[in-house]
């Protein structure tokens, strides 16, 4: 069971260390850990921490991308999760029924691109754009514009507080991946959402419920936004519509791509992608470390990802063997002539 | 042809009986993107109700077009002046020569056009380069010679405000060379941008310990900052000073709470001096200056923050 993952994900994980050798060559103190009133404190912490969103928004756009979907919303699932949590917070709800009701927005994003994709029969790249415009613009109506500010210390430690020396956050993402992994792989769900991503018709026709599955991938993906919503918010102790989860879309969707999942659906693999996100997470936790003026960071990050990207390309193996004969082979067409001609 | 007549007529007709009616004011704001513009609209309703004007809003939803078609429609309402919020720089030429043919005077708020300045009254809009030299005066005077290392939280890579308040700290702190920025990144204006890069600085600057100052270009950014300072177990506004610019609500209660520093004010009440300058332009003719510039205020905590932010926390921010 765990060796077959291992294989899968090796080219993430070998990344990953790469990233993480070369950051600590330009910025040794990068490795660092300390204990510090029984919480793990350092760099590799923070990345792991800092990765929750992306990771949390990968794992569910793993299983929409899997069914050859895209899930462009989830940004502004994000930023509608966590004003709703953030105004029932302050309205004085309560902790529990402000969760309750961020999580239930997000579900019901995700049942609204469910229904437009699987019901309707809209593409999913233009479905989701909807709400991807629309959503941010419910965020605000929720928080009137301005940035909504809470002190709730039950919401705050979602974000920024310590469970068994480890931040929340990460717990967070840890236990949502291995879950979701888990019911997929221990199940025949994965499979089925494999054989929907590769031939709906072909899958139906067999007797899968293509229509349901659909749904109820994207309805994923929309409760994980909203947990990513919720880590958002409790992190700043505010819900921001206008910036949060901005972007974060383009950021879950490149993890997917570097953890080796076609976008044109398919095999997939949820701790690949969830390894992406560690390796984006790394890349920004570098760019901030070396100092490097701001102007350099979109380049510097787009640069590596161009590597990693290529590096992990299975045609790249093809092109490669290809070249390596052909400059072996000139080689020693070259050596042949030099040693009958003397150099002048 | 009966258009014009029919315009030069209640022109004549609002000179002549200028003071048995309220004056009309079409303001043609941006839209509603930022806390900032919200109090800004709200200020702007403020000053003209106390002046008894009657304020016509529109709400450009980000669009120039929506912008250029607001302004068409308050010429054709003939208004007896304009108040612009441009979204962007360029394209207004034709617009504003409508208007001025109808002869209605337009001051442009907060942003600037690149259109011929003989087409608006004036400008009203605060010197970002000048802000920015307001904090790091500040900073000269509060370390008073000793030694600091700064962080800088930037504003949007390549925004005006970002590259301007860069300038004016730097100019400011040119001269004192016990004031060193050690480290400077974008944190693009945002709560969770300021977050991330303060807790990269302060793994990076030995867990904070070599930091004596952070320079925000938002308080946005400096409230994501205190928390990060806050979370590192270091006191924000002790162990490391914090100044930033906006004065928002939000950064007087950190500064009531002893956790920020300074902010400067970027007033949101532009609508003030631009009705001061259009009364005496009324009065007399007074043609004012192409550009009135508002007041960079610093506040710091001997400037009763809680008061401040009392008077502010309703203003839509």
């Amino acid at each position: 069971m765990i060796f077959p993952v291992l294989r899968r994900v090796a080219p993430q994980l070998i990344t990953l260390f790469a990233l993480i050798v070369l950051i600590t060559l330009i910025f040794p103190s990068f490795l660092n850990l300390s204990l510090v009133d029984g919480r793990l404190v350092g760099p590799l912490v923070d990345a792991a921490k800092r990765s929750a969103p992306v990771a949390l928004l990968a794992v569910g756009m793993t299983l929409v991308i899997a069914t050859k979907g895209i899930d462009l919303s989830v940004g502004a699932i994000i930023a509608i999760c966590g004003a709703s949590a953030a105004w029932a917070v302050g309205a004085g709800y309560g902790l529990g029924p402000a969760l309750l009701i961020a999580l239930s927005a997000g579900i019901a994003c995700g049942l609204w691109n469910g229904v437009l994709v699987a019901i309707v029969g809209i593409q999913p790249f233009v479905a989701t754009l909807i709400l991807m415009t629309a959503g941010r613009g419910i965020a605000q109506l929720i928080t009137e514009g301005r940035i909504l500010t809470f002190t709730d210390p039950g919401f705050a430690w979602i974000g920024s507080g310590t469970l068994l020396g480890l931040p929340v956050p990460v717990w967070l993402w840890f236990s949502t991946a291995v879950l979701m992994a888990l019911i997929l792989r221990r199940t025949a769900l994965g499979m089925l959402i494999e054989a929907v991503g590769i031939n709906r018709r072909a899958s139906a026709l067999s007797g899968v419920n293509a229509r349901v599955l659909l749904i109820a991938v994207y309805a994923v993906a929309g409760f994980c936004a909203a947990l990513a919503g919720l880590v958002v918010t409790a992190d700043i102790r505010g819900a921001d519509a206008n910036n949060a989860g901005l972007w974060l879309e383009l950021d879950a969707i490149l993890a997917v791509v570097i953890g080796g999942n076609s976008l044109l659906g398919g095999r997939f693999s949820i701790a690949a992608s969830v390894i992406g996100a560690l390796i984006i997470q790394t890349i920004n936790a570098g760019i901030l470390l070396a100092g490097f003026p701001p102007e350099y960071n979109l380049v510097i990050k787009a640069a590596l990802v161009v590597v990693i990207l290529v590096v992990q390309s299975p045609s790249l193996g093809g092109h490669f063997a290809f070249l390596r004969t052909a400059l072996l082979s000139r080689r020693e067409a070259r050596h042949a002539p030099q040693t009958e001609e003397p150099k002048p | 042809m009966t258009y014009k007549t029919f315009l030069a007529s209640t022109a004549i007709v609002a000179l002549t009986t200028g003071g048995a009616f309220a004056q009309v004011i079409g303001f043609s704001q941006i839209g509603s993107e930022s806390g900032w513009r919200a109090a800004e609209t709200t200020l702007t309703r403020m000053e003209a109700e106390e002046r008894g004007y009657d304020l016509r809003f529109s709400d450009a939803q980000q669009r120039q077009e929506n912008q250029i078609a607001a302004i068409r429609s308050f010429v054709a309402q003939g208004v007896d002046a304009i108040l612009l919020a441009p979204v962007v720089e360029t394209g207004w030429d034709a617009v504003l020569e409508e208007a001025a043919e109808a002869e209605i005077p337009v001051i442009l708020l907060d942003r600037m056009v690149d259109s011929s300045d003989d087409l608006y009254l004036t400008a009203v809009g605060s010197d970002l380069v000048h802000e920015g030299a307001v904090a790091g005066q500040w900073l000269v005077d509060t370390v008073a010679g000793e030694d600091c290392r700064v962080a800088e939280l930037q504003g949007t890579t390549g925004s005006s405000p970002a590259i301007d308040r860069k300038t004016g700290f730097e100019q400011a702190i040119a001269d004192h060379d016990n004031i060193e920025i050690v480290r400077s990144q974008t944190g693009d204006f945002t709560r969770s941008g300021g977050k991330t890069v303060m807790e990269g600085f302060l793994q990076a600057e030995g867990g904070g310990a070599g930091i004596c100052a952070v320079y925000a270009h938002n308080d946005d950014m400096a409230l994501g900052a205190i928390q990060a300072i806050n979370e590192a177990g270091l006191k924000p506004g002790e162990d490391i000073l914090v100044v930033s610019i906006d004065a928002v609500p939000d950064v007087f209660l950190a500064i009531a709470n002893g956790e920020a520093n300074a902010t400067v004010e970027l007033t949101p009440n532009m609508a003030g001096p631009a009705f001061d300058a259009l009364e005496a332009y009324w009065a007399d003719g007074t043609v004012p200056p192409k550009f009135i510039q508002t007041e960079s205020t610093l506040y710091t905590q001997a400037d009763d923050p809680q008061g401040e932010y009392d008077t502010r926390k309703d203003l839509g921010y």
